[in-house]
């Protein structure tokens, strides 16, 4: 079946297998060489991309639940979408979230995700107190916090075995609702400011309208929140919007995103507003297939991120050099990091990171070499889950454990029997 | 709360229904063969839905058993719904006789077997309801299906028949025919979009035809209108067509 990442700009013929039980798993991992594991398909590059996939999909199953700790144990299948169905009415949330909660927790742990706490909370590892994981031998084992292999596990794109489970530790909540303030900026320098300010509340991301820059003005929308105490954990499921087919690639163009970012932009009130956990964490998922938006050609999402001595240079070189060659991006994210942690590839560091949307477009590719050479230069790095097109050097210079994550591959004899284009292209 | 129990249950269907009564706060039998392998499957109910589930070895081709087993189940399920189905190559059943008896004996025998005892249960107690589920090809029997095609049809004519006995004492009984559905068992057919359901689809619609009390259900209602043609084939014009 044709499969791609969620950017749907490259696609491949894939022989996707599935498994509910340890036994089908493993004959799969010692029939097939550059298998890889994948989830829902949500990352946006060809990290999901083999001739052979084998997908936890179907191993969907949660299995125990401490009430007390909060402490739930569940397959690599489970959508974060059915843990917040269960474990909002008891009053549990993720303590970590990316923007779609149409991610599998084998996903979560392999990208080493992080939500709008990075700043507070750290990556979703921070929370996974153990994981079960079938190597290439076929073999199954435990890997606790604090071992190597955890290290490697998390953020390690699938590249050293299937995880089967894991055990996370939930969040606990009182309300589903979430308070949100959000703060009108005119500049880069107001945007940054306002993150700084406001670095002790949990949740922070801001939006910035890359499409209608001026010379000096930059504006954004800073959103930040708490969970409210009220009390109310209803979560009902709302009717969602799905796109099913390619829209003409023609609908989302410049004019009409400007206007819609205008449009946004000026609609926005600096207030505080009570919102749900769907509309502060998962905008997006409103719309099923929104990708699709993008039209047959997809789009590549650029996201980057620079240590915090540079974050404002590196940013603001990089909308300008997007101005400058008239390639927009339909989104743009800004978000404050917290400190680094030490798994090999996760991809978040002290500092801030710029997630850019964009449709494949003629020019398209000449821009972000261009950006590339600028997130070199301050230091930088891309994230592999939304990486399409990173170039050897880019990751060498980026991530300083590479070196070990190759080893701990060669050891566990991992390198013939899972791969994805995108660790072919990296060497990973 | 209820107990329902769903017989058949390591099928996609059955997997799908269980959820969906799970959902709706039902307690469950989930019976078949190698069971236990469903016990990832029994957990997450539990935790997701906070209901019993409980499994329960049946083999629904060894009908000396099928009394043994069923009366052992306490508290006594008010709800059955009998998903067991054997479906193989038409070609197949042809030159084998194990094929064709299996065939038979999961769709119709096995059916009639552990419904029966359902039946005369339901009849005392005058409550609960019994759903079959049967198939689109019971209503004709075309040559490339027909040994299936007549064990469902046999299954379909019984419940008719038992629907009009339990009428009269306030038991319902519901025959759904799926129409093609993306299943274990058909996932080497290419089958058309518009006529095939996913299991979970027709598992919502199964929970809502039997909580309105409906007699037959087809999943997709473009079937009926498919089935009504082929039945309307005259036989001296059918025999000769290869469907």
């Amino acid at each position: 079946m044709v499969i791609s990442g969620w950017g749907r700009y490259k696609k491949i013929d894939s022989d996707v297998l599935y498994y509910t039980s340890e036994k089908t798993l493993r004959e799969i991992i010692l029939k097939h060489d550059n298998l890889i594991p994948i989830g829902n398909l949500r990352s946006y590059g060809d990290c999901v991309l083999s001739d052979v996939a084998v997908s936890s999909i179907k191993n969907r199953f949660l299995i125990e639940f401490n009430e007390k700790e909060g402490i739930l144990s569940c397959k690599s299948g489970v959508l974060l979408k059915d843990i917040i169905e269960v474990f909002v009415p008891r009053g549990w949330f993720l303590p970590v979230t990316p923007g779609t909660k149409y991610i599998t927790v084998g996903g979560a742990i392999s990208s080493d995700v992080h939500g709008k706490n990075h700043h507070i909370d750290g990556c979703i590892s921070e929370f996974v107190e153990e994981i079960e994981i079938m190597l290439p031998d076929g073999t199954v084992q435990k890997v606790k916090k604090g071992d190597e292999l955890f290290k490697g596990i998390c953020g390690g794109m699938g590249l050293l075995g299937v995880i089967l489970q894991a055990k996370i530790r939930l969040k606990k909540i009182r309300s589903k609702n979430i308070i949100q303030r959000t703060i009108r900026t005119k500049t880069l320098e107001e945007i940054f400011q306002a993150f700084e300010k406001n670095r002790k509340i949990t949740y922070s991301v801001a939006w910035i309208d890359a499409l209608n820059l001026e010379s000096r003005s930059v504006r954004g929308l800073v959103m930040i929140g708490e969970f409210s105490e009220d009390g109310d954990l209803s979560y009902p499921t709302k009717s969602i919007f799905n796109i099913r087919i390619d829209m003409p690639s023609f609908i989302l163009n410049n004019p009409i995103m400007r206007a819609f970012n205008s449009i946004y932009y000026l609609k926005a009130e600096d207030s505080d507003r009570i919102v749900d956990i769907d509309s502060f964490f998962y905008p997006l998922d409103r719309i099923e297939g929104w990708n699709r938006l993008y039209g047959k050609k997809g789009f590549i999402q650029y996201q980057f991120i620079v240590p915090k001595k540079y974050s404002f240079d590196a940013i603001d070189e990089v909308l300008k050099t997007i101005k400058k060659d008239r390639v927009y991006p339909f989104l743009s994210v800004l978000k404050l990091y917290g400190r680094e942690n030490n798994n090999f590839l996760s991809f978040p560091l002290e500092g801030y990171s710029l997630a850019l949307d964009f449709k494949v477009q003629t020019g398209l590719l000449d821009t972000l070499s261009k950006l590339d050479k600028i997130v070199l230069k301050y230091g930088g790095r891309i994230y592999l889950a939304k990486d399409t097109l990173m170039s050897r050097e880019m990751l060498e210079t980026g991530y300083i454990y590479l070196d070990k994550f190759r080893n701990m591959r060669k050891e566990l004899g991992a390198m013939k029997k899972f791969s994805s284009i995108q660790s072919r292209r990296l060497g990973l | 709360m209820k107990y329902i129990l769903i017989v058949g249950a390591k099928s996609d269907i059955c997997m799908a229904l269980a959820e969906v009564y799970a959902k709706n706060n039902n307690n469950l039998y989930l019976a078949g063969r190698n069971i236990t392998e469903l016990e990832d499957f029994r957990r997450d109910l539990n935790i997701r839905y906070g209901v019993d589930v409980r499994l329960v070895e049946l083999d629904v081709t060894d009908f000396n058993s099928h009394k043994r087993i069923l009366s052992s189940l306490n508290p006594r399920p008010e709800g059955l719904v009998y998903c067991a189905g054997y479906m193989t190559d038409q070609k197949k059943c042809e030159e084998s006789w194990e094929e064709t008896l299996k065939t038979i004996n999961t769709n119709y025998t096995g059916a009639v077997s552990i419904t029966n005892i359902f039946a005369n249960e339901l009849e005392k107690t005058g409550k609960g309801f019994i759903i079959g589920i049967s198939s689109v090809a019971g209503e004709r029997g075309r040559m490339s299906n027909y040994i299936y095609g007549s064990s469902k049809a046999g299954f379909t004519a019984y419940l008719s028949g038992l629907r009009a006995r339990l009428h009269k004492k306030g038991v319902h009984v519901m025959t759904v025919k799926p129409g093609f559905v993306r299943t274990k068992m058909t996932k080497n057919l290419k089958l058309p979009p518009l006529l095939t359901a996913d299991p979970e689809e027709v598992a919502k619609a199964i929970y809502r035809s039997q909580q309105k009390k409906v007699d037959v259900l087809y999943v997709r209602g473009i079937w009926r209108f498919i089935m009504m043609i082929i039945k309307l084939i005259p036989e001296r014009l059918f025999k000769k067509l290869s469907i």
